[in-house]
């Protein structure tokens, strides 16, 4: 069974979450993942950096974010920790139109639980947040080797 | 990103990735435009966008929200497929009306 391990560790700087992407993008061409799979990776890693650096450190920079992506066989694995100030009420977090910020539609997680076939979400106030999602893939069928 | 303006409607070419690196200048150079230049109509031509998470679609609600209390509307042009996907999951097909060359399609 083929396994593989990547970790990437960043500063909370809004143009990380681009570079968080581009490991996504990576990794599922790697894998050979067909197009909609691969921008929903995308979008569910984006959402979840995003939470980290908006929600977790209130969009102060110097702060760390990691993102580590597991494959083991055809399950890729998502866990995004950030050291931020934690969730009060993750259910009512991960209601859509809540948000803590009235410009956002509180869409984050809706994305997550949508493109992905689980979504954990482990957190404590003060000390941070810790978002788990996996997915079973399947490689595109017209694969040309 | 270019954009026109013409009787009170401004319409925006997007291209690349949009998401939250970028989400307030896309608010601001519209609100900008909707509080000095009277735009009471915005379109965005999203047929160049490659990405889009819930930072701009924020953006792109609060728009929405602005323009109806002053009686105007937004429009979403051209969005390609992959796109429509993300925001039709998001539900915004069902509030904000979707065109593709000039035409309803939402």
């Amino acid at each position: 069974m083929k396994t593989n391990r990547l970790s990437l560790t960043f500063t909370s700087l809004p143009e990380n979450v681009l570079i968080a992407r581009m490991l996504a993008s990576s990794v599922g061409a790697q894998l050979d993942l067909p197009m909609n799979d691969l921008e929903e990776l995308k979008v569910a890693i984006s959402e979840a950096v995003s939470n980290a650096i908006i929600h977790g450190y209130a969009n102060k920079p110097n702060n760390t974010v990691t993102l580590e992506i597991d494959i083991i066989g055809d399950i890729i694995t998502v866990r995004v920790h950030d050291t931020g100030c934690g969730i009060e009420d993750i259910p009512q977090a991960m209601q859509a139109s809540f948000s803590t910020d009235p410009e956002r539609m509180g869409l984050g997680f809706v994305f997550m639980k949508s493109f992905m076939d689980t979504l954990d979400v482990a957190s404590e106030i003060g000390r941070g947040t810790t978002v788990l999602m996996t997915k079973t893939y399947h490689s595109s069928p017209h694969t040309s080797h | 990103m270019q954009k026109h303006i013409a009787q009170q409607t401004l319409t925006l070419y997007l291209s690349g990735e949009l998401d939250m690196s970028n989400a307030d200048d896309l608010k601001t150079l519209i609100d900008r435009d909707i509080d000095r230049k009277r735009i009471r109509t915005v379109i965005l031509d999203l047929s160049a966008v490659s990405f889009i998470d819930s930072s701009a679609l924020g953006v792109i609600l609060g728009r929405y929200k602005k323009l109806l209390a002053l009686g105007g509307k937004i429009q979403i042009a051209n969005a390609p497929p992959h796109i429509y996907r993300i925001l039709s999951i998001s539900g915004l097909p069902g509030i904000i009306e979707f065109i593709s060359d000039g035409k309803e399609i939402s």
